[in-house]
């Protein structure tokens, strides 16, 4: 509350030319837009949540639901789809029993398909955090779940 | 200034500043359009009504670009026609094709603009979109597989209701209509209205159908069915069975519901009068205790709903009365049941609007669970009841209503417009006063204009002063009148421009004129029939002089008043 507050604070109350800024900094604070956030969001600049919601939904990289503690960007690029990154995308998928863009109920990964990162040498490529991991073929996906579960168990 | 542009290799006369549309329109060419609304800035977005214009590479849309002196314009060459059928068959190419079980089969405009356009087969194979139902909300179901994405009930919503309650939302090809957060209507600001209703193009958004319910309860013989009809339903269902009114239309419709089963039949408009005996009791009590609280007439629900959303400060200020149609069913409810069973009874309301079905489920309208209105149908739904059931209306004999509620005054049907309410009171006001009938027609200037509309007006050496808001656009400029100190003894708020006339229940009217048109037959009933005012109605005195007063339920009035708070939904 307090955060969105203060994210409120650097901005002019009702300028709607302020929005996706405000969207952003609100994501990159917490992770993504709650509902609680959109309304007071809705307050300050005087719009309606429906356009708020309607616009944020516009782009991809605004989430509506909060991140796993582990996050995983997949490359959706040419070259790792050329390489095999939809099978590796499926081996994610039935892995965690989730779509891209959704969380575990366990809140521990997320995943989301991403354009290209730059590796297309290194292709499939997957990011998490910091880490890049390059050649990923579909029967690495257990063994690598399993390596993050223990980070994410860390968290 | 009028200029000469070619189209078709003929010459027409074309004014500056005006679209192709309107040009070609006026000199009998016809162009598709399907997210055009008369009224509203064009956006060009479905492309159905683009020309060639020469000298452009591009196909020109001519519901947005403007005319020119130089231009010369192909309306309907083969190029013009193939885009106009491939957009009809990209439409297609998604849709569910279930045009047999559609709301709207036989009036949707996309089933019109494909047999136009001569589509007889599928060539273009999209992915369907995955069917979605929201049924959530009492008045409106939204089914999402059928919408085409024409934007019209976004700008409705957004620029005429303002309550802005649906967008679209994601992008491409995951785009669709819905409220914030992508939650169902019933967590969102949607006020019922309806006029989303009457500008989709296609069955992707419609009211919620209570037909099966009356159907099934009219085939029981242990329960007494009782149905009432809005003062303007008589008129609006000739305009929806298509056959012209008259003045004997009211009682044939009597007997076309008693043929469907039907034991009483009531006005509502009865209700209204009561309601309108009521409100000016309010008035004047008011303004003798010299308060200055204005009173806001709470016989709209959109409008009420509407005020407990976004304005729950003001919520003091609306009357406690209940709508006409909960008035009436509240005595309908005391009155019919003999053994003293209420459940034994069910009631149907006939009304030119969606909101109605919200509000007959509200709290208060209901005693020990059972509600005063069971089954609420807007006159789209009563005409299919009637052709369901095979009466031919024009070919039976009239009938008259069941008492005590068979009469209504013109008045009643009055309040059907916006501002009719208001002129209904001030009327009576006179006629307690002692008035003459040149001072109702100063009371007549109320009748049209802007959303907002105010006016100071003398009866018998006091002043009143009222205000209409016709349309909710006009609500902001009421918020500033009040918060800039003005005082008005009465306002009406109405939540579709034009009031009932344009009810989210009616046949469509498709334009600010045609709503007019309604309008006028309104005032010409109000001028030709012979009991105006409530005052001077038999039903009224009959309710306050025998039933209200044998009634226990009913001798306080306390059941004709309700409560109001503040909705919390995603604004």
């Amino acid at each position: 509350m307090k955060k969105i507050e203060d994210i409120l604070g650097h901005y002019r109350a009702g300028s709607h030319e302020s929005l996706i800024p405000i969207l952003q900094d609100i994501q990159a604070e917490e992770g993504y837009l709650s509902e609680n956030a959109i309304v007071q969001i809705g307050r300050f600049l005087e719009m309606s949540t429906t356009k708020i919601y309607g616009l944020a939904t516009f782009y991809d990289r605004f989430r509506f639901i909060p991140c796993g503690k582990v996050h995983l960007r997949i490359c959706d690029g040419t070259t790792c789809f050329i390489n095999g990154s939809e099978a590796v995308i499926n081996a994610i998928r039935e892995n965690l029993g989730i779509e891209p863009g959704q969380t575990t109920r366990d809140g521990k990964f997320s995943y989301e398909l991403t354009s290209c990162m730059g590796g297309c040498n290194e292709g499939p490529v997957i990011n998490v955090g910091d880490n890049y991991h390059n050649h990923v073929k579909p029967e690495d996906i257990p063994e690598l779940i399993t390596k993050l579960k223990v980070l994410a168990d860390l968290k | 200034m009028q200029f000469t542009i070619e189209v078709n290799n003929k010459s027409i006369k074309a004014e500056k500043g005006e679209t192709i549309l309107s040009a070609l329109n006026r000199n009998g060419i016809i162009i598709p359009t399907l997210c055009r609304m008369q009224e509203f800035t064009p956006t060009g977005a479905c492309r159905m009504c683009v020309v060639e214009v020469e000298g452009r590479d591009r196909l020109v849309t001519a519901c947005s670009a403007l005319v020119e002196e130089w231009m010369k314009i192909q309306t309907h060459s083969p190029r013009v026609i193939r885009a106009r059928k491939t957009i009809v068959e990209l439409l297609l190419s998604n849709h569910p094709d279930d045009c047999l079980y559609c709301d709207r089969n036989l009036d949707c405009e996309l089933q019109k603009l494909s047999d136009q356009m001569q589509v007889r087969e599928r060539r273009i194979h999209g992915s369907k979109i995955k069917p979605r139902r929201d049924q959530s909300s009492p008045s409106i179901v939204r089914e999402l597989s059928k919408c085409i994405l024409c934007g019209r009930c976004i700008r409705v919503c957004e620029e005429v209701v303002t309550a802005t309650s649906i967008d679209f939302i994601n992008r491409g090809r995951a785009t669709h209509v819905g409220p914030a957060m992508d939650r169902d209507f019933n967590f969102s600001s949607c006020i019922h209205c309806g006029q989303c209703v009457l500008v989709c193009p296609t069955g992707a958004l419609h009211e919620k159908h209570y037909l099966s319910e009356v159907q099934e309860q009219l085939s029981k013989n242990d329960v007494t069915r009782v149905i009432q009809y809005s003062p303007l339903v008589p008129y609006a269902l000739a305009e929806e069975l298509g056959v012209k009114y008259h003045r004997d239309f009211d009682r044939l419709l009597n007997a076309a519901l008693r043929k469907a089963g039907f034991e009483k039949v009531f006005l509502s408009g009865a209700g209204t009068d009561i309601l309108i005996t009521e409100l000016t009791d309010e008035v004047l009590s008011v303004k003798r205790a010299k308060t200055n609280k204005p009173l806001i007439i709470s016989a709209c629900p959109a409008w009420v709903k509407y005020c407990e959303q976004f304005f729950p400060d003001i919520l003091p200020m609306l009357s406690t009365l209940k709508t006409p149609q909960q008035i009436t069913g509240a005595i309908i409810k005391s009155v019919v049941p003999a053994g003293g069973d209420k459940s034994r009874v069910y009631t149907v309301s006939v009304t030119p609007c969606t909101a109605m079905k919200f509000e007959a489920r509200r709290d208060s309208m209901t005693r020990k669970g059972i509600s005063d209105i069971d089954t609420v149908l807007t006159v789209r739904e009563l005409a299919r009841l009637i052709i369901l059931y095979g009466i031919d209306i024009t070919n039976i004999d009239p009938e008259p209503a069941d008492e005590p509620m068979s009469l209504r005054s013109s008045s009643a049907l009055l309040a059907e417009t916006a501002g009719g309410m208001t002129e209904a009171v001030l009327r009576s006001i006179l006629n307690r006063a002692g008035g003459k009938e040149n001072d109702k027609q100063a009371i007549k200037k109320l009748r049209a204009g802007s959303p907002f509309r105010e006016a100071t007006l003398a009866i018998g050496g006091i002043d009143y002063s009222v205000a209409i808001v016709d349309g909710l656009k006009g609500v902001e400029k009421l918020m500033q009148m009040l918060g800039s100190g003005a005082s008005y003894d009465l306002i009406e708020v109405m939540a579709c421009p034009g009031g009932c006339v344009n009810g989210g229940g009616m046949v469509p009217a498709g334009s600010r004129e045609a709503v007019r048109q309604r309008s006028r037959f309104v005032f010409q009933s109000d001028e030709q029939e012979a009991v105006r005012g409530p005052e001077h109605s038999a039903s009224v005195a009959e309710l306050n002089d025998k039933v209200f007063k044998q009634c226990e339920e009913l001798s306080d009035k306390k059941l004709f008043h309700t409560h109001f708070a503040k909705r919390d939904v995603l604004l």
